[in-house]
């Protein structure tokens, strides 16, 4: 009886249609996805909360694609997966990138993003042999991706090159585009221009426009924006030698920076009158005189004041006003106040204002706004101020401006604007001109800014933590966020070479924040 | 010792039709068959017609059973691998007098044992479950006159479940292994009873009805575990064991039939009735507040099966079998569950009957249950107070060979 038990395990049931063997279910229509490649970014790479681990990797996007072009002829998808699932670098040993972002409950009882506790385990000195289909380079710019040298190790102590690329390019010479090309692709997706303006805006728009500027990109700041004439000379040449190889790809465009949660999670005026606790009164009394001063020098827009009832903006330095400091301790002394009070006060509010709906206050300020600022106080004592008065002086945007690289200013955000039309009204031409599928990530991205994108568990939006679509860095997305993508990306796919790829259950992708750490 | 277990996704629900040899060749037809002691589990009634002083019946049934599932929108797809379960029974009965015969039977007839590939895509359903019931019942068969008997008995159920399911369709650890809880509960034990009569109206043809009680185990204390949660005061649980209590229900089934011979041939017709409307929720209630309570809704209904079976005694040593029967599913749309991914099914059986000396035979019997692929769901599991569906196409299909002796003395 065991014998024919045996013999009989192998009759199974077998379907009609099977979707296993493919039984005319799905069609690869004039593509061919045999060998699939993907270049890009940080998005590309799967990278989420704050850094690339081998979780966030198994859900990259090119990694869901992947799956689904199993079904139509499909080959195998490499990817570089790092060391752990705790995200950051090693350099010889020490330490040059952080470990992920979890969501930890503070000492305030509320939860908030930290540093996953541990010590990262990937060394980029440990070379991988490649190739791998997955060559998305976190931090890579458009021209990254054609310069040589990039993934050498040597010159990433200098910034000249990427500590990503440098665990998994063939030589250190070779390009990502090369490395890319070696593999023959038979289909490619190229995400690529997001870092030439992103790099701009995270930064609270430290770095130089270089559009219209001759400047190579080689001698550009790392919070640059691109030369959108660069741009679409990188870009197009890159499409151009995929195509060459390439039975079709897809390429996608650049969201509004301003539709992610790293820039529209901090309101613009974050200050309630319970966080002032008492101390609204006083600061008020002190900004009135300030206020005057303000009035007397002609620019009353500049005036401080907190509200006793609704919320209020924070105290920010705007480099694009003009620089009253030397006037205003003028005024000030003018007005009784001592020559040394009058002088601080004058450095420290002479290109001050507050904040109102026209700017937008970056996540990593949420950490900052109200806490002292340690280094302020250090500097005022240096000053001859004593440290109770130095401590008070020193709030972050409420006595001290909040800097530059908290805050993205409208002007700054026009920038980043511009240069995010221009660079996707290229990506769209080229995307035409050689009759790719192209996604239109930014429509996406600001439909989950503005609604948001059903699925058969509800709705993702681009809610910080509890939205669904973005990790924990508010930049990049969730497993959910990059499964939305990769439908997104089957659908013109399909819709470009008459293909019928299945899509995926996006409930199936985690979009609930990363918890966890390990400790309890 | 006796290894058991038992497979479902056949005989409705986690019902596992496999309780005699010769009963089962013929479509599992046996209420009013007067044959051997496997009338002590289809007819106790029946026992008091025994020819022989001492009968006893014994068997095993190897039950291989495949399920397929896959989802033509994702291109996902699974198949179970339950491996072989081993449902079992043993009855004996001895005649006292004319009017009076003792028994005792030990009987599986609820049982599942389904595996799916752990974190399929149905996981927050069912990774897998592995159910046990052992029926032991002593027996009373008496003449109330030639052509009546009745016959009955307490039923004492012992029983076990285990089963796994991932916590929901998505929280991990931090090493990404998917949260899922094992709930486990052995040595659950219940009481029920059964009752039955057999009328002969004419020589050639006898009319029996069985009635077997409901019986509902009810697991108090079992150790629920969890595990691969992330260490997190924001994750939903922690990982460790917590106490549970659950219950399942075995439900009461109700079988009216006949028998009739001819020369050398036996027509025999079995009506069932199971009341499963009593499976309305699978709760599983965790001992700290803190944990809601797991509500599964099941909603099945009472089902029927139809079964017919012949016999021929082609030797005076060799009686060969086969049988047909219809099995509705008590599982209603929408609440197809992957733990017992049942539809209709269409039963068919053969066997025969070997009489190796003048007191032992050896039964065997094989049946091949076939399904028709079948587009379903299971539209009730909630996340975030919100009901979502998981469903696709499924195929499935069982075999069963079985090997069994009858002695009488």
């Amino acid at each position: 009886m065991a014998l024919l038990a045996l013999g009989l395990v192998a009759c199974e049931p077998e379907f009609d249609n099977s979707v296993k063997d493919n039984d005319g279910f799905y069609s690869n229509g004039s593509a061919d996805f045999s060998t699939y490649v993907a270049l890009g970014n940080s998005l590309t790479a799967g990278f989420a909360d704050n850094a690339l681990y081998i979780q966030g990797q198994k859900n990259s996007y090119p990694n869901i694609l992947a799956t689904q072009f199993k079904h139509v002829g499909g080959g195998e998808f490499t990817q570089p997966l790092m060391n752990d699932n705790l995200g950051g670098l090693l350099l010889n040993g020490n330490q040059i990138q952080g470990t992920r972002l979890i969501l930890e409950l503070g000492e305030d009882g509320a939860p908030s993003p930290v540093n996953i506790p541990g010590n990262p385990t990937t060394d980029i000195t440990n070379t991988l042999s490649g190739p791998f289909n997955n060559m998305g380079v976190p931090g890579a710019k458009s021209f990254h991706l054609v310069a040589p040298g990039y993934g050498n190790v040597a010159g990433v102590a200098t910034g000249q090159a990427n500590p990503y690329f440098a665990r998994f390019r063939s030589s250190k010479d070779a390009t990502v585009l090369e490395d890319a090309l070696t593999q023959n692709p038979t289909f490619f997706s190229l995400w690529i221009g997001n870092n030439d303006v992103l790099s701009f805006a995270t930064s609270g728009g430290v770095g130089v426009d270089r559009t219209g500027d001759s400047t190579l990109p080689e001698n550009y700041g790392g919070n640059d924006i691109t030369n959108p004439q660069v741009f679409a000379q990188v870009f197009s040449s890159q499409v151009e030698v995929l195509t060459e190889s390439a039975s079709g790809g897809v390429v996608l465009n650049i969201p509004n920076v301003t539709d992610t949660p790293f820039f529209n999670r901090v309101p613009y005026n974050p200050i309630t009158p319970a966080a002032l606790e008492g101390q609204l009164e006083t600061l008020n009394a002190t900004y009135a005189q300030l206020n005057q001063a303000f009035a007397f020098l002609q620019v009353p827009e500049r005036s401080i004041q907190f509200s006793a009832t609704g919320a209020s903006g924070v105290v920010v330095r705007d480099e694009s006003l003009a620089d009253i400091s030397a006037q205003l301790t003028q005024v000030l002394i003018g007005a009784g106040l001592d020559a040394q009070t009058a002088t601080i006060y004058g450095m420290q509010y002479g290109q001050a204002r507050q904040s109102n709906s026209s700017d937008l206050i970056l996540l990593t300020s949420s950490s900052v706004i109200g806490e002292v600022n340690t280094a302020r106080v250090q500097e005022l004592m240096a000053l001859g101020v004593p440290q109770a008065t130095a401590g008070q002086l020193a709030v972050n945007g409420v006595t001290y401006p909040l800097e530059d690289q908290y805050v993205l200013i409208s002007e700054e955000q026009e920038m980043v604007a511009q240069a995010t039309a221009t660079f996707n009204a290229t990506i769209k031409s080229v995307a035409e001109a050689n009759d790719l599928a192209f996604v239109d990530a930014n429509a996406l991205l600001a439909q989950l800014a503005n609604g948001g994108v059903v699925y058969d568990g509800g709705m993702v939006t681009a809610e910080f933590a509890t939205g669904g679509a973005f990790s924990l860095d508010g930049i990049h997305l969730t497993p959910r966020g990059y499964a939305i993508m990769a439908n997104k990306i089957i659908e013109a796919v399909n819709s470009q070479y008459n293909a019928t790829v299945p899509r995926v259950n996006v409930g199936d992708y985690n979009g609930s924040p990363s918890i966890g750490s390990g400790i309890q | 010792m006796l290894l058991f277990c038992a497979a479902a996704t056949y005989a409705g629900g986690y019902r596992v039709s496999t309780q005699g040899q010769r009963a089962l060749a013929m479509g599992h037809a046996g209420v009013a068959v007067v044959n051997s002691a496997e009338l002590a589990f289809f007819n106790p009634a029946g026992l008091v017609y025994l020819e022989n002083k001492l009968n006893i019946s014994a068997g095993v049934t190897g039950v291989i059973s495949n399920v397929k599932w896959q989802n033509e929108t994702t291109g996902g797809f699974a198949k179970t691998d339950s491996g072989v379960s081993t449902p079992f029974y043993l009855y004996a009965s001895y005649r006292l007098s004319e009017q009076l015969a003792l028994g005792l039977s030990i009987y599986t007839p609820y049982g599942s044992n389904v595996e799916w590939p752990t974190d399929w895509k149905g996981s927050h359903l069912i990774n897998n479950i592995d159910l046990q019931a052992i029926y032991i019942q002593p027996l009373i068969s008496y003449k109330i006159a030639d052509n009546l008997s009745v016959g009955g008995g307490p039923i004492f159920v012992t029983g076990s479940v285990n089963f796994n399911r991932n916590l929901n369709r998505t929280l991990t650890n931090e090493e990404g292994d998917r949260s899922n809880v094992e709930v486990d509960a052995s040595g659950v034990n219940s009481w029920g009873w059964s009752a039955s009569a057999m009328y002969t109206p004419i020589e050639n043809l006898r009319i029996g009805v069985n009635y077997r009680s409901e019986i509902i185990l009810e697991a108090e204390d079992g150790d629920a575990t969890f595990r691969n949660v992330p260490n997190s005061p924001l994750a939903p649980v922690s990982n460790g064991v917590v106490a549970f209590d659950a219950e399942l229900p075995m439900p009461a089934e109700l079988t009216i039939g006949a028998s009739y011979t001819y020369n050398k041939w036996l027509f025999a017709f079995d009506y069932n009735r199971a009341f499963w409307g009593v499976y309305e929720s699978l709760d599983i209630d965790f001992a700290p507040d803190n944990i809601p309570t797991s509500v599964n809704p099941r909603n099945y209904k009472d089902a029927s099966t139809y079964r017919f079976g012949v016999q021929y005694s082609a030797l005076s040593n060799l009686d060969v079998r086969v049988g047909y029967y219809f099995d509705e599913s008590p599982v209603q749309s929408g609440y197809f569950a992957p733990e017992t991914p049942r539809n209709d099914s269409h039963g068919f059986t053969t066997g025969f009957s070997y009489q190796i000396s003048k007191s032992v035979a050896i039964d065997a019997s094989f049946a091949y249950l076939k399904f028709k692929e079948v587009k379903e769901s299971y539209d009730h599991y909630q996340e975030n107070g919100q009901e979502v569906t998981f469903g696709g196409t499924y195929k499935s299909n069982a075999f069963l060979p079985g090997l069994g002796v009858t002695v009488k003395l």
